[in-house]
């Protein structure tokens, strides 16, 4: 078995359009949670997200590439630039032949059905643009990075729900673990911040008006951000060979199916599958020192994963430190697992662990340090990620310092 | 604005050229126009003259509308146009 380091990270969310500007805000604590700006959120309950401001796609790509990049393959292909130009990799010859794109998304091209829906059924036209179908399609985006890239080997889109990008991040590790690839580009994306988007969520009454509070006695549920995270993993061996920059090397994962219901969560299936990821790894409890939590701001999710935490880590749990940073950035849906190994980077690389912001009140059932409102200075040597989706299917990332 | 002109307007843009290097006497391969370029094309045609064009992608030659130059393209819209309801 090869060991794993990721040797590049791009992003492009609420918090900031690179890895270097979110890193700032997610120490500073900053909110990317505001008002809506889209067309007829006057019509929406809820009126609040995680949007990318300040982002003008057609000063990043031209007409021609915009008729076919859905916003979410926009913001897909500006963090793989970032991410592949800081590998430094070039894919050519027998390691692009090798070298795939497993990216994890919910929705695919949200806005794309959205605004052609609206030509046909509001506006009555019976003509649709002919690019819809390539530009709203799942895998769009990882065929984008693969046809921008050069990269020719094993290339696909996970899609499950909320876990969708630690599952395609699990599949890319396993790839260059088994030794299959030498470099995978991986991560995800989602763009669901569009009238139709906020609508389907705003039909399950689980959104907060207000703000984001995971773990807070007066959280109110959750609030949807847009954005992608993309790395490069690499054979760690080869990477160190070449001279390459490691940011931090992936150890473990594990995924799991509660098998019980479509929409609320499992203790056990949460607590199998971070089990299951300190077991891939070869962790004892007392080695993980940080846990990006899913951490939605909904009561069934913050109380149940508390509880899987404090189940698996028994009287590590209180020692631990467990955020959500869903509370800045909003929660990305299939791209979130991919935003939040950010933070347990920055955890595991600068010792500085991002805070939960919005934390007022403590809730006894999430009496867990969940670092509320300020960053922290930590030394962490390992940190892990959880991802738990509608439809009881979860994933779980170990990530350590090098 | 008529016809022809219009059509040359829409075939040019999709080309990345201007108006005056399209001529009757080109093709869509002459001007780099490939087969995504062709429907996005045909799509700006209909919607430009509100007009069906019978054309199918999966075997251009087959279809009634002639696309083998842009003076055909244009003959085969002011027929479509003309026959307009």
């Amino acid at each position: 078995m090869n060991r794993v380091a990721i040797t590049g990270s791009g992003t492009i969310n609420s918090l900031g359009h690179s890895v270097e500007e979110t890193f700032v805000n997610m120490a500073e604590g900053l909110c990317g949670i505001g008002p809506l700006s889209f067309r007829d959120v006057d019509r929406l309950d809820i009126k609040i997200g995680g949007q990318v401001k300040d982002f003008d796609p057609t000063t990043v790509f031209n007409r021609q590439q915009l008729s076919l990049y859905d916003r979410v393959t926009q913001f897909t292909l500006i963090a793989a630039k970032e991410a592949i130009e800081q590998s430094g990799i070039v894919f050519s010859g027998e390691l692009a032949a090798k070298s795939g794109v497993v990216l994890g998304t919910a929705g695919g091209g949200v806005s794309t059905w959205d605004d052609n829906y609206r030509a046909v059924y509001e506006e009555g036209k019976n003509r649709v643009h002919p690019f819809v179908v390539p530009k709203l399609m799942n895998n769009a985006a990882a065929s984008h990075v693969s046809m921008e890239y050069n990269l020719k080997g094993p290339s696909f889109t996970v899609s499950t729900a909320c876990a969708s990008s630690n599952h395609a991040m699990a599949q890319a590790f396993q790839m260059v673990r088994s030794g299959l690839s030498d470099v995978m580009v991986t991560g995800g994306s989602e763009s669901m911040l569009c009238f139709g988007g906020v609508k389907a969520w705003e039909g399950l009454r689980v959104m907060s008006k207000d703000a984001c509070r995971p773990f807070s006695a007066n959280r109110n549920g959750m609030v949807q951000g847009e954005g992608a995270a993309i790395f490069i993993l690499e054979n760690l061996d080869k990477a160190k060979k070449r001279g390459a920059v490691i940011l931090a090397e992936v150890i473990g994962y594990a995924m799991s199916s509660d098998a019980s219901d479509i929409v609320m969560p499992s203790k056990q299936g949460a607590a199998r599958a971070i089990k299951g990821a300190l077991l891939d790894a070869r962790l004892n409890p007392e080695d993980v020192k940080y846990i990006n939590a899913h951490g939605t701001g909904t009561a069934a999710n913050d109380k149940t994963e508390c509880a899987a935490v404090a189940d698996v880590f028994g009287r590590h749990a209180d020692n631990l430190m467990l955020s959500s940073t869903k509370s800045m950035h909003g929660h990305l849906i299939g791209g979130t697992g991919a935003v939040e190994l950010l933070a347990c980077i920055m955890a595991v690389k600068d010792g500085i662990i991002a805070p939960t912001i919005g934390y007022e009140e403590a809730d006894p059932e999430c009496a867990l340090d969940v670092v509320p409102n300020q960053a922290r200075e930590a030394e962490v040597d390992v940190a892990l990620s959880n991802a738990f989706a509608f439809g009881g299917l979860n994933a779980v990332l170990a990530v350590r310092s090098v | 604005m008529d016809i022809g002109a219009k059509v040359i307007d829409i075939i040019a843009e999709q080309a990345i050229l201007e108006p005056c290097d399209v001529t009757l006497e080109s093709t869509l391969e002459s001007l780099g126009i490939d087969s995504m370029g062709l429907v996005e094309s045909i799509f700006a045609i209909e919607e430009a003259f509100d007009i069906q064009i019978p054309f199918n992608a999966n075997d251009p030659s087959d279809s009634e509308f002639n696309i083998s130059s842009i003076s055909s393209i244009i003959s085969g819209i002011e027929k479509l146009v003309a026959e307009k309801p």
